[in-house]
């Protein structure tokens, strides 16, 4: 018999539902996996009982004929997003000690569909890092390793580095994510899993420590794209308590789940091919559109004229919102004080802001507080916003040649803890692809696409129009039915 | 644009981040890398482009001016560093 926990979101859901296994067992399961798996690093909090909790309160609603979309399912919560009695850090030393009186809406929902949560996900402390390196808590190691280069410890991607190890471990069946500029899609490419971003304003943003406003959207990662599609149809919804929520119904995303492509014009944005990129990179983004192509789908090439400003444009929106959304840790509401002997009010803010905030977001509020400063203003940030609306254009003018756009999820594979941590650009420019994207506030997936040579994971994106989450998880699923992904690090932790 | 010593201790000053000398000497460099590679926005041609200010079309919607939610007095003040007599506490202000 499979393992329990080598099981996904629908194999658990159906088979609590048809009484294959108690959900208790799946609960247990995963939780013996979560505490066996402390090694890596993924979890920041582990809180089994809510986990069984939830497992006891499935199997008693399938006795009774109660059960809800997510029953007997235990997921990984992402540690940005606020958990009701759980200590949630946004990976930051500032928040230590905090634990909300509230639940994110996010976290809710799920809940309310059934699900238990096995803990909190160590992540880049509040989602800045695509390395997972800047978390307070350290990094998480990523389960997988290179078959011909020893031991190196490689990174699961971040932000949401937890989230993915978790899965790709298989300590959560699924988990939750959050991109601001592909903090989910990225660490799902370097852990050979399914990780979507929805249209902004799909889920709600209450209760998710904001990082940049206009760009943090909350989704799930998960095993593959079924059950991707069923945990995001859980988190999405219409909250008032969001100003940016979108006030749609829903869609039945996997009851409508389809991998007939034919007919679709899959767009192969020529701005995409850079220079440096490693050729497996090239390779695995080839595979996909010859898979697409087998597909049925019709390969147009296209074109993104501002591609390349998208990074820099991100860099300065980003963090001037994060200068803006930081404000907040000042040591009087939540977290941690700092206050020096003798020291007046401003003393204190100083002293708490330097000892809580790590150097990266140190380096993005301090980027961001000169592009909002008197004078900086309009030559920064309001020409971002500017060069920002000409990326979104772009996209506009590109559906009315073709309907979805496909390419790799990062210019590289994992790359080893410590490789690129001492030059922040460098950093930065392993979210080339998946920035685009956000900026625009598109639908995005990153399906596992092929191994590279050292035998690591490398991801596919497929970016659709806004709204259209259907297709690009359509298309995805064609695109995973086809590249018979199958690869999982060998437990070794 | 360059960034010295001088604007680094400002840059923090604004935003309430202690610096040491050692860290301002860290930081110029650093910030000023950043700040030459978004340098690149410049050539772009954003004449007649209104600024972004919403990705997907939406509308900002208003309610009712009722009272909906509130008397969660000690709820609000459980996590802060210092509380007393249902006040968030900080250093003296006022001498």
């Amino acid at each position: 018999m499979t393992a329990l926990t080598d099981l996904g979101i629908a194999a658990i859901r159906d088979g609590v539902r048809d009484g294959a296994f108690s959900a208790r067992d799946v609960a247990g399961a995963f939780s013996d996996a979560v505490e066996k798996g402390r090694g890596l690093n993924a979890f920041t909090v582990e809180t089994p009982d809510h986990a069984l909790a939830a497992a006891d309160a499935a199997d008693s609603a399938r006795a009774s004929g109660d059960l809800k979309p997510l029953s007997g399912v235990p997921l990984g919560i992402k540690d940005l997003f606020a958990t009701e009695g759980v200590a949630t850090t946004a990976g930051s030393r500032i928040l230590e000690g905090f634990e909300p009186r509230y639940e994110s809406t996010v976290s809710a929902n799920l809940f309310a569909a059934g699900a238990g949560m096995l803990g909190k996900l160590n992540m880049d402390e509040f989602a800045m890092g695509s390395s997972n390196e800047t978390s307070a808590w350290g990094p998480v190691l990523s389960p997988w390793r290179r078959s011909d280069r020893g031991n190196a410890a490689l990174t699961p991607g971040g932000s949401s580095g937890g989230s993915a190890a978790a899965v790709a471990a298989r300590l959560a069946p699924g988990v939750t994510g959050t991109d601001t500029g592909g903090s989910i899609r990225q660490p799902a490419a370097f852990a050979g899993i399914a990780g979507i971003k929805p249209t902004y304003g799909r889920c709600s943003r209450w209760g998710i420590v904001a990082f940049a406003s206009s760009l943090d959207q909350a989704g799930p990662l998960a095993r593959d794209v079924r059950d991707c599609a069923i945990l995001l149809e859980a988190m999405a919804g219409f909250d008032p308590k969001d100003s940016t929520s979108l006030d749609l119904p829903v869609p039945n995303w996997e009851a409508a789940l389809d991998s007939d492509v034919r007919g679709k014009r899959i767009g192969i944005p020529k701005e995409y091919r850079i220079d440096g990129v490693p050729e497996e990179i090239d390779r695995v983004w080839e595979r996909g559109i010859e898979l697409m192509r087998d597909a049925g789908a019709e390969i147009v090439e296209v074109s993104l004229p501002h591609t390349k400003y998208a990074l820099p444009t991100y860099y300065i929106i980003a963090p001037a919102e994060a200068s803006s959304n930081l404000a907040r840790y000042d040591g009087v509401r939540y977290g941690r004080r700092a206050l020096p002997e003798n020291g007046n009010l401003t003393d204190m803010y100083e002293a708490t802001r330097s000892e809580g905030f790590g150097p990266e977001v140190k380096r993005r509020i301090m980027i961001g507080t000169y592009v909002l400063s008197a004078g900086f203003y309009d030559a920064y940030f309001n020409r971002a916003q500017k060069v920002r609306a000409l990326i979104a254009c772009d996209f506009e003018r590109v559906w009315e040649q073709c309907d979805l756009i496909l390419t790799p999820t990062a210019p590289s594979a994992a790359f080893a803890l410590g490789e690129k941590s001492a030059d922040p650009i460098a950093m930065y420019l392993n979210d080339v692809f998946a920035v685009p994207a956000s900026l625009a506030g598109l639908p995005a997936i990153s399906v596992p696409g092929g191994l590279d040579d050292q035998g690591l994971p490398l991801g596919l994106q497929l970016v659709g129009r806004a709204l259209d989450e259907q297709g690009v998880l359509n298309a995805a699923l064609a695109l995973e039915e086809r590249a018979g992904f199958t690869a999982r690090p060998e437990a070794w932790w | 644009m360059s960034v010295d010593a001088a604007t680094v201790r400002h840059i923090a000053k604004l935003a309430r981040i202690a610096v040491t000398d050692a860290e301002v000497e860290a930081l110029a460099p650093e910030l000023n890398n950043i700040l030459r590679w978004v340098e690149q926005l410049q050539e772009v041609d954003v004449e007649g482009v209104e600024p972004m200010t919403a990705v997907i079309p939406n509308t900002l919607r208003l309610r009712d001016d009722v009272v909906t939610d509130g008397g969660k007095r000690d709820d609000v003040l459980a996590n802060a560093p210092a509380a007393e007599h249902g006040f968030f506490a900080v250093p003296k202000v006022i001498e």
